[in-house]
């Protein structure tokens, strides 16, 4: 059944094409939980407002100029796959079409079984899992995104820099949330911050579970200079701020978040680019549509660099052509863990209170290399 | 103790008074105050501001003496008469225009519209728009040719500088330069375009005969790593010897032998350095410092910085009229 529809699909990819095309194929969930209206419409800090293509597409339009100077191209198509099986069928047939990258917005899992499929370099868009830059690391495998643990060094380094230092960590109760804590937890620990206590939360108006629910009694019994909250979810996190016992701020998954992008960042001429974005989509850019806008970026940047192909020499360009994201520096790609290393925003959702890394901090070669996992430890075993 | 701090204070304004400073005003623009910052250039004091359109950017005088603003959140230019002080007219420049530059008669004006991604030519007296040429996104610097035929416009976004022919309104040639392009500025003997690279720690040098790259100079500062040095402000002495670059992140201004092709100092200034002004007698560098709000001014015999003075919130351009 879904042959003939793939078909088509990829017939109409590669009718424009030009002498030298590169080709993407950009992998997503059918039917996206994350983008149902209600869900989407609460515009959670860290979470996707609209579909990954969005940026793709914007990237690839805006590098029209600069593919045309070079006589190279770029064409994207989007599949999308309804599970971990079809994500992978998908994977296939688009690299036996000449596909040269695949772009992925999917699920953990499915993106490791896409990976493992092909031959093919991956750009991961939106997954910030740190097993995919460790354990679970692949040599072909690209991170737009930032790690959830680049996101929780940004706001310890963020923390240490105001000397709160006394925490109070609350956690959600799903398996994400707990793997997220202990990232945290981590960073805490790098950066000398410490909790004064760590409670689980859950959402409930349950009277026997109050002590777990309710914001004051949660952030009561203790002192400390600010609460950080872990939830993956957003909707506990979001009620937080203004409702704890004592008048410290909320930092984590409310109040103070660490972003790889917001649309109210001033500087380095990020306003043209959140305009831009507004204009076609009709929505506030968010740190998911700019890690998609970089992986279109990523395939221009390589297009430009080897504009006759073939895929292996696009493959090498892209692991290391610099890519211009409008955060003050050219921004590369590790070669450790194939992350993208960049600046991250502090933003309370209004605008961007600050960047990380943090002024004053030093590191041996790149200072943008104290957020998330750096080389010395050898988390990635893949070779690249 | 006190008549020493006297003596001292005699002896800085007597030293200042002989500095050959010829008498006169740097207007400095500021992207948050809608006003000019007005500078004695001889006590390099601030004298006072100058209301003018919202989000000034780009700073020019025009052949006919007056100063020229390019203001993005107006869409206009404000003509500003230096000699009364005041806001003569405004004129029209298409959305977000960033940066122009003028014809040799001041009749047209050639602005880059940021979001559109166009080059504008604009009749400075009507300002009705003549042409409009699609360019890559994020269009920055806009420079003429001395003879007023070519133009010379950069994208941040597509880090090319598309040469337009202005006869045709047509881009004739698109050149490869550095990462994120900024400025540009001409040798006086017309052969030489050289860019400031943002992204690149580098200035491309064009040909301006075939449009190839025929060269580049590569920034290094110590202590500062090449992902810090930001090179955007850049401009020439009459000469054609020296050329003075910005180095954004890196603070400083870099010192160019042009013939050489070398670096031959690094004035530390403020931060982010952007825009760089020569006064007449190119005996000072004015430097405008994006992230401090201040200007630092540079004595070019010493290589030293004299003096930096507090201006607007986000300093752009700066234009000396002595």
């Amino acid at each position: 059944m879904r042959a003939p529809a793939l078909a088509l699909a990829l017939a109409l990819a590669t009718a424009p094409a030009l002498a030298a095309t590169l080709k993407a194929t950009l992998l997503i969930p059918a039917d996206d939980s994350r983008l149902e209206r209600s869900r989407a419409e609460r515009a959670y800090l860290g979470h996707p407002t609209g579909p990954a293509g969005d940026g793709v597409q914007m990237a690839v339009e805006e590098g029209q100029f600069e593919l045309d100077a070079a006589q190279a191209g770029v064409a994207v198509t989007t599949q999308p796959a309804a599970s971990l099986d079809a994500a992978r069928a998908a994977a296939l047939a688009a690299e036996k079409a000449g596909a040269a990258v695949l772009l992925v917005d999917l699920p953990t899992d499915w993106l490791l079984a896409v990976v493992d499929a092909v031959k093919l370099p991956v750009l991961n868009l939106s997954d910030p899992a740190d097993r995919l830059r460790a354990q679970d690391c692949r040599a072909r495998l690209f991170h737009l995104m930032p790690s959830e643990r680049m996101r929780a060094d940004a706001l310890a380094q963020t923390l240490v820099s105001r000397k709160w230092t006394q925490l109070l960590l609350l956690v959600g109760p799903s398996p994400a949330d707990q793997l997220r804590a202990a990232t945290v937890q981590a960073s805490m620990k790098r950066y000398g911050l410490k909790a004064v206590a760590s409670k689980p939360f859950r959402m409930s108006a349950d009277p026997r579970e109050r002590d777990l629910a309710n914001p004051l009694l949660l952030t009561a019994g203790a002192n400390y200079d600010a609460v950080w909250v872990v939830d993956s979810d957003g909707e506990f996190a979001r009620s937080l701020p203004y409702r704890t016992v004592l008048p410290r701020p909320v930092v984590g998954d409310a109040g103070l978040v660490a972003v790889a992008w917001h649309a109210q960042f001033e500087r380095f001429g990020a306003p043209q680019v959140s305009r831009r974005f507004a204009k076609t989509t009709r929505r506030p850019m968010t740190a998911h549509d700019w890690s998609a806008w970089m992986a279109g970026k990523a395939l221009v940047g390589a297009a430009v660099a080897a504009p006759k192909g073939p895929n292996a020499a696009w493959a090498q360009a892209l692991a290391k052509t610099p890519v211009d994201g409008s955060k003050g520096t050219a921004m590369t790609f590790r070669s450790w863990d194939g992350q993208l290393r960049q600046t991250l925003l502090l933003t309370d959702g209004q605008g961007v209170i600050s960047q990380a890394p943090i002024e004053g901090l030093l590191h041996p070669s790149n200072v943008l290399d104290t957020l998330g996992a750096d080389a010395p430890e050898k988390l990635c075993k893949a070779p690249r | 103790m006190l008549t020493n701090a006297r003596a001292l204070i005699a002896l800085t304004l007597a030293l200042a008074a002989t500095a050959a400073a010829a008498q006169g005003t740097a207007y400095v623009s500021s992207e948050k105050d809608d006003a000019l910052t007005l500078i004695d250039t001889q006590t390099l004091a601030v004298k006072g501001t100058l209301p003018t359109c919202k989000r000034g950017r780009h700073i020019q005088r025009m052949p006919d003496g007056k100063l020229m603003v390019a203001c993005t959140d107006s869409n206009a230019a404000d003509i500003i008469d230096p000699a009364t002080g005041k806001s003569v007219r405004r004129v029209p420049l298409g959305d977000e225009p960033e940066a122009f530059d003028l014809s040799p008669d001041g009749k047209t004006i050639y602005v880059s519209n940021e979001d559109e991604g166009e080059a504008s030519f604009i009749d400075a007296a009507s300002g009705k728009k003549l042409q409009a040429v699609k360019v890559g996104k994020e269009p920055e610097g806009v420079k003429l040719s001395a003879d007023g035929k070519t133009l010379y416009v950069t994208s941040e976004v597509a880090s090319l500088v598309h040469v337009i022919d202005v006869a045709t309104a047509k881009v004739v040639k698109n050149v490869k330069v550095g990462k994120r392009p900024r400025r540009m500025a001409i040798t006086p003997d017309g052969k030489e375009l050289w860019v400031t690279n943002e992204l690149d720690a580098s200035v491309s040098i064009v040909s301006t005969a075939d449009h190839s790259v025929i060269g580049s100079i590569k920034f290094a500062v110590k202590g500062a790593r090449a992902e810090d040095i930001s090179p955007v402000g850049i401009t020439m002495t009459r000469d054609g010897k020296r050329a003075f670059v910005s180095l954004g992140k890196a603070n400083h201004v870099a010192f160019v032998d042009v013939p050489g092709r070398k670096v031959t100092d690094l004035v530390l200034v403020g931060k982010r350095a952007w825009n760089v002004t020569l006064d007449k007698a190119e005996a000072r560098l004015w430097v405008v410092n994006g992230l401090s709000d201040d200007v630092t001014v540079v004595d070019v015999a010493a290589a030293k910085a004299i003096k930096s003075i507090p201006v607007g919130r986000v300093p752009y351009g700066l234009v000396v009229v002595e």
